[in-house]
Formats: C-alpha cells, structure tokens, sequence
C-alpha cells in the first residue's frame, strides 16, 4: 500500500446491540479513489459513515476501536473538527434549500462562523466549482437558489460544497445513484479528475462503476472486509471465493 | 348486453359524484351564510368615525370601537411576545428529540393545554396576575390570550420542522456544523414560512376569544396603550353590546363583528400567502 492517508484498525460499528461492521482493518491510499462494494446490507455505508464520525449521530449507534487520518486518532478528536477535515457527499443531492448557489458552496465557512475576507470567499467558490465542473454552468447564476439546478449539477454542488473547506479526503456515499446514466458518466469522469489532487473513499454498489474508476477495491459482505487490493487484482484474479460470486452476479 | 350495465355504472358513477358535490358544498355554506348576514348587518355601520372615535356616553348616538380595535392589537401582540419564543423553542426541542421521555411528556402537556377550557384559562390569568397586580391590565389580558395561542405555535412549529428532510440536516453535519447550528441555521431557516404560518393561524384563532378577557383585560371605553391598564377588546365589545337593551349598540355589534371577522380573514389569508410564496423545495 502506497502512503496510506486513512486508516481504520480494528473497526466495529453497532447499531444498537447489532454489529454492523466486523472488525474491518483497512487503508485508504493518499490521491487515490478507493471504492468499497458489496451488496445491500453490507455495511459499505456504515463504514464510510464511521470514517468521518457520522455514523454515531444515528440513536443507538457506536463504534469501537479507532480511524486514524496520517497520524490523528479521529476518535479522539472534536467530531465537528473531524468532519470539517473529511469532506462527504451522499446518496441523495441535498443542497441547503434556502441558500443560493454561491451561499451553498460557501456554507461550510458560514455556518461554523469562519470568518473570510470577500475576495477570498470569492475565490474559494469559483476554485471549487471549477473543481467540481460546475464553473462554466452557474457562474452567471450564483445568486440563484442551488435548488433550481438539475439533479446531476446539485450533486457537483455538493461536491464543491465538500471541496470548499479543503478536506484532506472526500467521502463519496453512492453519489451517482439517484442520478440518470448521464449525469452519472458526468460525475464518473468528474471522479477520476478530482483524484490527481484529493483521496476519494467512494461507496458504491455498481461493480462496473468500481471497476471504471476506482484504484483500489474492497469488497465487504455481511459487514465483513473480505477482500482489499488493486482494482485490478481484485476484478482479473479475486482470491476469495465470495468476491469471485459477487463479481460474476451469484449475489447482490 | 353490455350496454345497460355500463349505463347503470355511469348512473351510479354520478349519483355518487354529485352527492361528494353536495356535501361538500354543505360544508362551505355555514361560512357564507355567517358572512352574508354579519355583512348585511354590520357594513351599514362602519365608517371612518366609527373605526376612530371612542363609545359616547350611554344614551348619546354615534361614537366607535377604537378603543376596541387597538385594546385587541395589543392584547394579541402581547400574547404572541410571549407565546412566539416559548412555543418556537418547545416545537424545535420537540422535532429535534422525537423520542426522548421528556418529548412524550411536553407533547402531552400541551395537548391538554390545547384543550383547556378558554374560561378556565382566564381564571387562571386572573389568579396569577390581576390578584397579584391588584388591577385589570392588557398584560394579564395577553397572558391569557398567550397560553391558548402557545400549544398552536408549539405543534405547528414540531410539525413543520418536522418535514425538513433528513438529508438536508446531514448535509450540514457532515461539514462539521454542531448541531445547535445546525438547527439554527439550517433547519430553522427551512422550516421559517411553516412557523410564520402557524404563528399567525394562533393569532386569527385567539383574536376572537371573549371569556378569558372578561376578568383579565377587563375593557375600557377610552383610548388605552399602557400594558397596565385595561384595556378594551373586539371580542368583549360585541359580548357587551349585544346584551345591551339599546339598538344603536346592537348595530355597533354588528359593525365591531364585521371589523375582527376581516382581522381574523386577513390573518388566515396572510398565511395562506407565506406558505405558498415561500414555499421551499428540498
């Protein structure tokens, strides 16, 4: 493994007194895009979830053992601190309804009252949503509502939105599937740009998206890591039996 | 074979059809009704002295209700001064908390202060106010006029923040926005025209409220504005005028009628108007 940025020893969530996630010991490599898959129930969500402490907001909900960023426990952090880090994107687009483009891509500064001077919140916008392929589509619009673009331009929004606060990875929980095939070979290829400059840990249940973008896979099942190496070693030669099933559609 | 019971569907189809019609109309028709003959007896009576001045002394004519138009303002904004901030922070600690002992046990209380008698509540202002004071004033006029408004503002608010998706709060938690922030800013800001609205739903539902005034807020034939005075009101101005043997204060009634029905019209219409206009869309 190439400078790990991530990594998780260990790791147990729960969900009440259920184990969502089996003692999963795993590193995500630095400028890199990481896909996790598996099929429904696997725990693929759970874990991204538990990487940036989000998982523990849900009632009942905990984790034991740890995640470390470079050399920071994250459990033993500030959660709000970690999450401003560690930026994340979800299954569902979910611009602030009331903001506007600009106010949305800006709102992880206003909304923890970090203080900036005008240009520079002028400047953060445009550079994030020139990351986010989103410049030249909004940009005589920024003052409008976020809400009023097209499904696959909010999920760019979100991901400028994430990029804003310079996050030493982004979390990609599905973010193509609630979008149509277009709008998803959009955010595809979007992927594979950010990753020459941010790590990307991407979940998703699309084996042929894992396959496209992603360097390295893990395959979970039933809240197992069970298998984590190459994408191409995993696709050309698995050494599980269970990836191999996944792999050629016997489950999931 | 087919055709006379295709026709019997259609027949039937249309009994039922306009029999929804027609009850339905049935229950648009007390309103107009009401309408028709509060307008009909109270127009007449409304000018602009009518709307300006103070009441005559008993046996002369004219004279108005101002002192009951601004008695009534400040009653009700006395009462959503002190029902807003209570009634918005329980609804937030109540959509916020769903399930916690406390939540159950605050939803109950509420309930119950919703269904509490108006009359008793004005017994109660009367007791923890007027006694305590020595006096009749506006503000325990407010207190009561509050305590009724307080349970609409409480639900309306957990019912409207309530509908603010899941996804949108996440979206702010993940940027690392605590949670107080969280709802302030975000949550909150979602679900302001849906507060607006029921602020104002308990504005038109306590501006026609007489028994808890009748020993709280007392009335005043003159032009009243300090909190601690009694103070007049729309509603008790009818209640007294109606009773009275003398026709010319009958027909004011009417007239004081007409004024707090469009008050209370407008305030409904008002919010109609927020919902829709600043409807926002997850």
């Amino acid at each position: 493994m190439e400078n790990p940025i991530l990594r998780t020893e260990n790791l147990n969530a729960y969900y009440g007194g259920q184990l969502a996630l089996k003692g999963v010991t795993m590193a995500v490599p630095e400028k890199r895009l990481t896909a996790i898959m598996g099929p429904s129930g696997c725990g693929k969500s759970t874990l991204i979830r538990c990487l940036n402490r989000m998982h523990e907001l849900i009632p009942g909900a905990r984790v034991e053992n740890t995640v470390f960023l470079k050399d920071k426990d994250l459990y033993a952090m500030e959660p709000t601190e970690v999450r401003r880090m560690i930026g994340m994107v979800f299954q569902r687009p979910n611009p602030f309804p009331t903001m506007s483009i600009f106010a949305n891509v800006i709102a992880g500064y206003t909304l923890n009252s970090i203080r900036l001077k005008r240009g520079e919140a002028d400047r953060i916008v445009e550079e994030s949503l020139r990351k986010a392929a989103l410049w030249e589509e909004v940009k005589d619009h920024l003052h409008k509502k976020g809400t009023f673009l097209s499904g696959g331009q909010q999920q760019r929004l979100c991901i400028a939105r994430a990029l804003a606060l310079n996050p030493e990875i982004i979390l990609l929980d599905e973010p193509t599937s609630a979008l149509d095939p277009k709008a998803t070979a959009f955010i595809e290829e979007l992927m594979e740009e950010l990753k020459k400059s941010v790590s990307i840990c991407l979940v998703t249940h699309n084996i042929a998206q894992a396959s496209r973008v992603s360097d390295y896979t893990a395959f979970m099942y039933l809240g197992e890591l069970v298998e984590y190496n190459t994408t191409e070693k995993i696709f050309t030669v698995p050494q599980d039996k269970r990836t191999e099933e996944y792999l050629v559609g016997k489950f999931g | 074979m087919r055709e006379p019971k295709l026709r019997r569907r259609l027949f039937l189809n249309g009994l039922f059809r306009t029999g929804i019609y027609g009850l339905a109309f049935g229950a648009l028709l007390p309103l107009f009704l009401i309408l028709i003959d509060v307008f009909v007896k109270g127009l007449p009576v409304i000018s602009w002295n009518f709307l300006v001045n103070t009441p005559k002394a008993t046996g002369e004519t004219g004279g108005g209700i101002a002192n009951a138009i601004v008695g009534s303002l400040m009653l009700v904004t006395l009462a959503t001064a002190m029902a807003l901030p209570i009634g918005v922070a329980a609804g937030v600690y109540l959509s916020e908390a769903r399930k916690s002992r406390l939540a159950y046990f605050t939803r109950l209380a509420v309930d119950v202060l919703q269904g509490m008698p108006s009359v008793v509540i004005g017994i109660i202002a009367y007791l923890w106010l007027v006694r305590v004071m020595g006096k009749f004033t506006a503000l325990s006029g407010g207190l009561a006029l509050a305590l009724m408004m307080l349970p609409l503002v409480v639900r309306g608010t957990e019912e409207v923040l309530k509908l603010v998706p899941a996804h949108i709060k996440e979206a702010s938690l993940a940027l690392g926005v605590p949670h107080y922030r969280t709802v302030l800013r975000v949550v909150i800001p979602c679900g302001l025209p849906g507060i607006i609205s029921a602020v104002l739903l308990g504005v038109s539902r306590i501006a026609g409220e007489t028994a808890p005034l009748l020993f709280t807020a007392f009335g005043n034939r003159f032009l009243e504005f300090s909190p601690l005075k009694p103070v007049g009101s729309l509603p008790l101005t009818i209640f007294t005028y109606a009773m009275s043997p003398y026709q010319d204060l009958q027909a004011q009634a009417w007239g004081a009628s007409v004024v707090l029905i469009v008050l209370v019209l407008a305030t409904n219409i008002i919010s109609r108007v927020v919902i829709t206009r600043w409807k926002i869309q997850f």
